[in-house]
């Protein structure tokens, strides 16, 4: 099976990075995968959105119009994608920047409050993989020591010191999903 | 796992097999959606750190495509990359390098036209690259890559059938494909060659007479024969690099003919159609030019109708139409101006056209 998945906010937020680290760290436990970025004339603040597709199957068209699973972090998001979660598929949210939330009621639907905690926390550049650790509790599609072997592959040599930083903070985020609604 | 397998993004791809393949010179000129081949080049600094590679941003594209063309002059590897509106100003001197015969790979991550259009993904160059976009008689290879994988072995390729020819080779690939990653198998680094050609311009050689490159006879008798000459390699290319895939059409009463992000998006449609019991089938050219016209009037007597998806008004189309010979129906489905096709939209498409 493929799992197909959107992720979508704020250029600048971290959503293209956010999907390069799991399309790695799906490489890296040997699955097939293919990130494809909405490109054109973005800019920070403006939508920036990215499909990944991660399977054990060859993948067709990296070019979807719906997905198992959508992971929104904005209003404009919200808006534009709710309808393209597959019946029965998963909607991720993280309130904050939200001013309605999603009513579809035929899907699973999970908050995770990745900036509120990583503002706890101190350190908000965690942020998107927090999104992540709550995403792969839910789908578990990679396990946690491919995400880190991911990070080693992708990331330069100079911020490799970060990688532990950001584990824990994947390991928050496991630990922060809740269950808004399930089928 | 002695392989070597990497995440990279379509342009990316192409920018390291250059230097892996031992290319001696990447002459370019950044333009969406194809910018991260020079950046990526500028990066890696292969002059510097690696083969010893020349990467330079030229002034325009028209001086990146006439530096190249310098290169081939003196028997190098050189290529060239832009995209549609940037490829339109190299046409005149990829006519000259065909008239000069001149070895050269040029890659065009085609967009959205005309004019300068869009940044978006398109296919709308087909009749540009396959019928030769500058002036006079002329072809040249044409390969389509549908991932990135081929994105990085299309360059080793090209190169290899651009000297075997004699002849600049176009990779036409597309925003989509450019912009997106997925794994890539890398190829052991291949040293630079530095191959002295019999042909080239390589300065004063003492055991030889002295080389000329031009594409000027002013003779129109010695002009005709040259032309005579590059016809029959056209012709021997089509003899021998007809290249193409095909998706289950064994069985299939129907197939697409799709090349590049368009097949892709088809082999999804393929699996829909099969899910529905539709034998539908797909065949998925990989040369552009040379066209696998055979194969497709082989294949037009098992089948009752042809879908051909591209990004345009419909340009295959009409290589398709010339192959079968109007034995069985062919019809065009496609977007343009840089809006994608989506795999039901083509399903429901080749529905409406053939089953209702």
């Amino acid at each position: 099976m493929n799992e197909d998945i959107l992720i979508a906010g704020f250029g600048g937020q971290g959503v293209l990075s956010m999907g390069k680290i799991l399309a790695y760290a799906g490489m890296m436990q040997g699955k097939e995968v293919c990130w494809m970025p909405s490109y054109g004339p973005e800019m920070r603040g403006g939508t920036a959105n990215v499909t990944v597709i991660v399977g054990d199957n060859k993948i067709n068209s990296p070019i979807l119009q719906e997905f198992d699973t959508v992971i929104i972090l904005n209003q404009q998001s919200l808006n534009k994608f709710e309808q393209s979660v597959k019946p029965g598929g998963k909607l991720f949210y993280d309130s904050n920047g939200l001013t309605t939330l999603p009513t579809r009621k035929d899907i699973n639907i999970y908050h995770i409050p990745a900036t509120k905690t990583s503002v706890e926390l101190g350190n908000t550049k965690v942020f998107n993989i927090m999104v992540l650790g709550g995403l792969l509790k839910i789908v578990p599609i990679i396990d946690i020591q491919f995400i880190e072997k991911g990070l080693y592959k992708s990331l330069p040599e100079r911020s490799h010191k970060l990688i532990p930083l950001n584990l824990e903070a994947f390991k928050q985020g496991e630990a922060i999903v809740e269950v808004i609604q399930e089928l | 796992m002695g392989e070597d397998i990497q995440l990279m993004k379509g342009n990316e791809a192409i920018a390291e097999a250059a230097i892996r393949f031992g290319v001696d010179a990447y002459f370019g000129y950044p333009i969406t959606p194809q910018s991260e081949i020079i950046e990526y080049l500028a990066y890696e600094d292969p002059y510097n750190k690696r083969t010893g590679m020349v990467v330079i941003q030229a002034e325009s594209e028209i001086a990146a495509i006439n530096m190249v063309y310098g290169a081939a002059a003196c028997g190098k590897k050189a290529m060239t990359s832009s995209s549609s509106p940037g490829i339109s100003l190299k046409q005149e001197a990829i006519s000259y390098m065909v008239g000069a015969e001149l070895p050269g790979l040029i890659v065009n991550v085609v967009r959205g036209g005309p004019g300068l259009g869009t940044i978006q993904p398109s296919q709308a160059d087909y009749f540009q690259s396959v019928k030769g976009g500058g002036h006079g008689d002329y072809n040249m290879i044409v390969l389509a890559p549908s991932t990135v994988q081929e994105q990085y072995d299309h360059v080793g390729l090209g190169f290899e059938l651009a000297f075997k020819y004699r002849n600049p080779v176009m990779i036409l690939s597309d925003g989509a494909i450019g912009q997106m990653m997925e794994k890539v198998t890398l190829t052991p680094q291949l040293p630079r060659e530095n191959k002295i050609l019999d042909w080239a311009t390589t300065g004063k050689t003492p055991d030889r007479e002295r080389n000329y490159i031009t594409s000027l006879y002013l003779d129109p008798e010695v002009q005709e024969n040259h032309n005579i000459k590059l016809q029959a390699k056209f012709q021997r290319m089509k003899d021998t690099e007809v290249r193409y895939e095909e998706i289950m059409t064994d069985d299939a009463e129907y197939i697409i003919v799709a090349y590049g992000i368009s097949a892709r998006i088809s082999q999804t449609v393929i699996t829909m159609a099969r899910k529905n019991g539709i034998k539908l089938g797909l065949l998925r050219p990989i040369t552009l030019f040379p066209f696998p016209s055979k194969r497709l009037f082989e294949l037009s007597d098992s089948l009752k109708g042809i879908l051909c998806v591209e990004m345009s008004a419909g340009q295959m189309i009409e290589d398709v139409e010339l192959a079968v010979r109007c034995k069985i129906p062919v019809y065009h489905y496609g977007r343009m101006g840089g809006g994608v096709t989506s795999s039901t939209e083509v399903f429901e498409k080749f529905v409406s056209l053939f089953l209702k």
